[in-house]
């Protein structure tokens, strides 16, 4: 039986203090891994048979604005086809420097999805065979899903957040 | 003359290679929809295809960080359009999930039956398509007057047919009519006949055979590599179906096969579409017979917080009043935290990964599609194909440019 517990169990034995944070995030392990070793982590969650993580689900990336020195965060979903278990990876890094090795040469779905992220929020996957934009156009400079694009009408007052018991 | 002498400025190495650059798209008829190949021939075979993305790019996931969690939901609509409830419902349950919200058995049910009368009109329109693409129109107006029917009932129940924006968080925004069920029942006496039929035209057609077996195949491991899901999974001979392995909406309570293919070709994948719209079927009678004894009245859960009132109730009650006025403006007590829920939809897992900061709208909302992950395999699948077989490999894969470029 695959638990959460076994998963952090052998994660942590393997990988020390390189990853943190387990969570369970409505039924999926959540940890942080360190940027430099996310293919580690990978491998060993394909290699190691008792974990057999071998199918890759999903990757995008998030923007955290706040959290200074490590903004962007690329979020993996690994997958254990016969046991039916996920769980999610995240490596943060920083955005003055947004480099994370490419997941390409172990799963290649990662290549359309790796490139839509680096579209969207200029994450720069290091040995990426084709590193170009994909939704949007070539001669776009900027990231758009990055925070400091906010869509909210920023003039609006009517949306008064105390109002509603916010601060 | 020659060519150099007339002073025409050719691409570098365009006069010595051997093959022909050919531009397939991007609003080429064969193509279904907005999608670009630039394809290098030798002859009629393909060496290699170039595939272009994002012509109808809408940047849903950036749209969606503005809007409050119920706006949200014509925005899925516009994903894969040719199963908009299955969408809609997907993003009701992941709010859904992330509320802890429980919802009452009718209505997984009810919404069952939408969702899997969805799957037959997305699996009708993509299977018959393949038939145009080898030649064989009939079959394709034939399912698409039952397509008609399955429209008319989501007209019924939400009150429009493609874009249906059925539902809501909490349950159905009204409760299935009279009308609704007895063309339900009706489309489940005739539809049938009708597959059975569509069946006997394509089945064992020799010409569309010849067309279709061994084109477009791909190995399991090489489709597991590409993150293939759904049919085009299922038809290489991995049983993976969200509904069996995740299963969501209750969708444990039904009895029913997944059916698999082996060597992942077009055939296959038409038989595997072929197979699940009669599981499709059978889904939708255990469902009916299961409502039977349940409440009739029930078609939502009791949350006021998230689902809006009646209106009577609005205008004769302070309560109702309020909530109706928080729930408009986005004033739901979304619960801090991220989620990920997936469902089946008609072409593969679709996913919402949600992060909420307890904002009124998402922190951060993204969609796994389906056919985006695993167009990527398409240059590989048609490599050495002849040009109408890329045709027809690219409409058995179900690609729906809305969903492709969100």
């Amino acid at each position: 039986m695959l638990t959460q517990e076994f998963i952090q169990e052998k994660l942590t034995a393997k990988f020390g203090a390189d990853v943190s944070n387990f969570k369970d995030n409505y039924g999926i392990l959540t940890f942080d891994a360190n940027a430099a070793i996310n293919l580690k982590v990978m491998n060993y969650l394909i290699e190691e048979k008792e974990l057999d993580f071998s199918w890759l689900n999903d990757v995008t990336a998030i923007h955290y604005p706040d959290n200074v020195g490590a903004e962007l965060a690329v979020v993996y979903l690994f997958q254990n086809m016969k046991a039916a278990t996920r769980i999610r990876m995240k490596c943060y890094i920083d955005l003055a420097k947004p480099d994370i090795f490419t997941a390409t040469s172990i799963h290649e779905s990662a290549n359309w999805q790796e490139r839509e992220a680096y579209d969207f929020y200029g994450v720069n996957f290091i040995g990426h065979p084709n590193l170009i934009r994909i939704m949007n156009v070539d001669e776009m400079d900027y990231f758009p899903l990055r925070k400091e694009f906010p869509l909210e009408d920023q003039s609006r007052t009517d949306k008064d957040d105390q109002m509603f018991g916010r601060n | 003359m020659s060519i150099t002498q007339q002073h025409i400025s050719l691409p570098e190495g365009s006069l010595g290679k051997q093959t022909t650059t050919l531009n397939l798209g991007p609003t080429h008829p064969a193509t279904h929809g907005v999608f670009q190949n630039i394809l290098e021939m030798d002859g009629e075979r393909i060496v290699s295809a170039v595939p272009t993305v994002g012509y109808i790019h809408r940047a849903f996931e950036k749209l969606a960080e503005r809007r409050p969690y119920n706006q949200i939901t014509p925005i899925t609509d516009r994903l894969n359009y040719c199963s908009s409830p299955i969408n809609n419902m997907g993003w009701h349950m992941t709010v859904e999930k992330l509320a802890g919200i429980k919802i009452p058995k009718r209505v997984e049910y009810m919404r069952i039956i939408i969702m899997e009368l969805s799957r037959i009109a997305d699996h009708l329109v993509c299977n018959s398509v393949i038939g145009v693409d080898t030649g064989a129109t009939a079959g394709f107006f034939y399912v698409f007057e039952k397509r008609e029917d399955i429209y008319d009932i989501f007209e019924e129940i939400c009150g429009s047919r493609l874009t249906t924006n059925i539902g809501r968080i909490g349950g159905l925004e009204r409760n299935f009519s009279d009308r609704a069920w007895n063309l339900i029942n009706g489309f489940l006496d005739s539809f049938p006949i009708v597959m059975k039929e569509f069946e006997t035209l394509l089945n064992r057609n020799r010409i569309f055979m010849e067309r279709t077996m061994g084109v477009g195949g791909i190995s399991a491991e090489r489709a597991l590599q590409y993150g293939f899901t759904g049919p085009n999974l299922r038809a290489a001979g991995i049983d993976y179906d969200v509904r069996v392995n995740h299963p969501y909406s209750s969708y444990e309570d039904f009895d029913f096969k997944v059916p698999v293919g082996t060597t992942g070709d077009v055939y296959d994948r038409f038989l595997v579409r072929n197979g699940e719209i009669w599981e499709s079927l059978s889904i939708i009678r255990q469902a009916i017979e299961k409502i039977q004894p349940l409440d009739p009245s029930v078609y939502h859960a009791d949350v006021p917080d998230f689902y809006l009132p009646e209106k009577e109730d609005v205008y004769n009650k302070m309560e109702a009043l309020i909530y109706h006025f928080k729930i408009i403006m986005g004033e739901m007590n979304i619960p801090v935290g991220e989620v990920y829920h997936a469902v089946e939809g008609g072409n593969g897992e679709l996913g919402f990964y949600l992060i909420s900061d307890g904002g009124r709208t998402p922190y951060r909302l993204h969609f796994r599609r389906p056919c985006f992950i695993y167009y990527q395999a398409y240059p590989e699948i048609i490599q050495g194909c002849m040009l109408s077989d890329a045709v027809v490999t690219m409409s058995s894969m179900n690609l729906i440019a809305g969903e492709l470029d969100a």
